[in-house]
């Protein structure tokens, strides 16, 4: 079983191929061109070095998010397409899960953290389980103060990983001791995509190509504005 | 090296091109044989999510668009009654629009022209409304004048060959089609404004009011937002006016613009033909209009049926073929271009 990974929630455009045999091969980037024009050659690249045809791939695995919308669509689209075009199914993984996997060694309560922009950060923590992590609380959209009352309300020790723990490290150091995860960690990365993604095809947890949803977390602005415009008004 | 282009068959009658367009808020994907044989045309109008903002919103376009996608690509493979191995070239418009909603499109198209080993073809939305009157009649002699009008945008282009075009005019502020919403918006007629102004003219007098003809005899330009200025002050001034009237004035003053200077350039360029393109062309005045232009001058004449003016991907299709013909196949390394112009040939002004 082969699967593509395909991974655009954030500023990195990531595509890895493996399956029983680990990562087959991986291309990442983190700074350049923008999504859209990286991503279908980085999909043949990939391909081509790891000496692999599009139509051996049996299962086509994205990061649905939180993340950027704009560059988050790219990779949903492309995804979407191939898989439908293979007749295979997919496997939709979250960035934070994607965020947190890496440090499934500690003890600490993982706090996985996107920046959202507009002073806003997507979140979720995570515990060890014995062969990975725990989500123990929702995905949420919100303010770093938000993050560190939740934090305050536990009272565990915590380490929190990504872009928006970067970001923010003054802020949430402040609130409440946390380690920060390096800049390493910053990005999800397409390799624990395809490892998380091999985990469960092998339980058959795969949905068709036209189920696969992105995770906002956020509406659009427009219908904020519109609800909070529209606010007590009876229509 | 990409893949592009390693499998590419002759370009031919039999070629099938399956176009995709995303760039506002319709998803559409055809399947085109030939540059003008439609095989299949599905559109998916996103407007009823649009409506209650009086406008399209560019995010909640591009999340349509992501979950409409996929279901109506496969629409139309399925009602174009080919087998999806006959696909020869993956297109998708690449500008102008919403750059979210045009990304969800190019994305998928690169994608499937990669995953089928086949071209992919970047298309420009302007020069497929173009093509969309050929699809239905492609054997128009040139020089051609087109009078392209929708909600973004107001032009006379000739058109001297495929792919060759001069700008002869264009509007200097407001698209014919925003005029119409933002008169629709302020007699509170609905979203989208020209269907609406349309339907309630009907019951109106065009000669009840006489609104000025912006820049009627001067050059090729349009002007309309001196137009939507003197609807909402008459209607201000005269509170008791029936509303079918100011809409029949309105509409009858926009058309009478656009026909009178479309004549007046194909007798510049000396056109053989004028087509009629873009959403606005769906208006019943104007495709009347249009047409009695055309018998009176002897001109040949292409009317599209409302269903190619409109946004479509079959249009996208007709007009991928003509450029994979002479440019060959777009690099899979390129995104999209939200203020895509048209591209003119040298010595247009
Ligand atoms: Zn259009």
């Amino acid at each position: 079983m082969l699967i593509l990974g395909i991974e655009t929630a954030t500023e990195r455009v990531s595509v890895a191929i493996g399956g029983h045999e680990g990562v087959l091969g991986m291309f990442e980037v983190t700074r350049g061109r923008r999504h859209a024009e990286t991503l279908t050659p980085a999909i043949d690249f990939v391909c081509r070095q790891a000496d692999v045809t599009l139509d051996e791939i049996s299962v086509v695995a994205v990061d649905v998010g939180p993340g950027l919308f704009t560059g988050m669509r790219v990779g949903l689209a492309a995804g979407k397409a191939i898989a439908q075009a293979l007749r295979v199914p997919m496997i939709a993984i979250s960035s934070l899960d994607l965020l947190a996997y890496p440090l499934r060694r500690t003890d600490k309560v993982i706090a996985a953290v996107i920046d959202a922009r507009k002073g806003e950060i997507f979140h979720a923590l995570y515990r060890q389980v014995p062969g990975g992590i725990q989500r123990v609380s929702e995905p949420t959209a919100g303010r770093v103060d938000d993050l560190i009352a939740d934090l305050l309300a536990r009272s565990q020790e915590v380490v929190c990983v990504g872009d928006g723990a970067i970001r923010y490290r003054d802020e949430i150091s402040a609130g409440y001791r946390v380690e920060i995860a390096e800049q390493f960690f910053a990005y999800p990365s397409s390799a624990p995509l395809v490892q998380l993604a091999h985990a469960k095809a092998l339980r058959e947890e795969w949905v068709n190509p036209w189920e696969v949803e992105a995770l906002y977390l956020r509406k659009p602005d427009a219908e904020i504005n519109w609800s909070t415009r529209n606010d007590g008004k009876t229509s | 090296m990409s893949t592009t282009g390693k499998h590419l068959r002759p370009i031919d009658d039999s070629t099938v091109v399956l176009a995709i367009e995303t760039s506002c808020d319709e998803t559409a994907a055809s399947l085109v044989m030939g540059g003008v044989d439609v095989l299949s045309s599905v559109v998916s109008s996103q407007i009823d999510l649009h409506a209650q903002y009086g406008g399209v919103v560019p995010e909640i376009a591009g999340r349509a668009h992501l979950d409409l996608l996929n279901p109506v690509v496969a629409r139309a493979i399925v009602e174009s009654g080919v087998d999806e191995t006959r696909i020869d070239a993956v297109a998708a418009t690449h500008g102008p629009g919403l750059i979210g909603a045009l990304l969800v499109g190019v994305s998928a198209a690169k994608s499937l022209a990669l995953t089928w080993d086949v071209p992919y073809i970047g298309v420009n939305h302007l020069e497929a409304h173009l093509y969309a009157g050929l699809l239905e009649k492609p054997d128009l002699e040139m020089p051609l004048v087109v009078l392209l009008v929708s909600g973004g945008h107001t032009m006379l282009i000739e058109m001297r060959n495929h792919g060759e075009y001069r700008l002869l005019g264009r509007t200097i502020d407001d698209a014919a089609g925003e005029a119409f919403d933002k008169v629709a918006r302020f007699l509170d007629l609905g979203y989208p404004g020209g269907p609406a102004v349309d339907a309630i003219a009907r019951e109106g007098d065009p000669n009840a009011i006489d609104f000025p003809r912006a820049m009627r005899n001067e050059g090729l330009d349009f002007s309309f937002s001196g137009l939507k200025t003197s609807v909402i002050n008459f209607v201000r001034k005269n509170p008791a006016v029936r509303t079918a009237d100011v809409a029949a004035s309105f509409q009858a003053a926009v058309v009478d613009v656009l026909v009178h200077k479309t004549r007046r350039a194909a007798e510049q360029v000396g056109a053989k033909g004028v087509v009629l393109g873009g959403g606005v062309a769906a208006n019943s005045l104007l495709r009347d209009r249009f047409a009695a232009m055309c018998a009176d001058d002897g001109r040949a004449c292409l009317v599209p049926s409302r269903a190619m003016c409109t946004d479509n991907a079959a249009m996208i299709g007709a007009a991928a073929w003509y450029r994979l013909r002479s440019d060959g196949a777009t690099s899979l390394d390129t995104g999209a271009f939200p203020n895509l112009r048209l591209p003119l040939i040298e010595g247009s002004w």
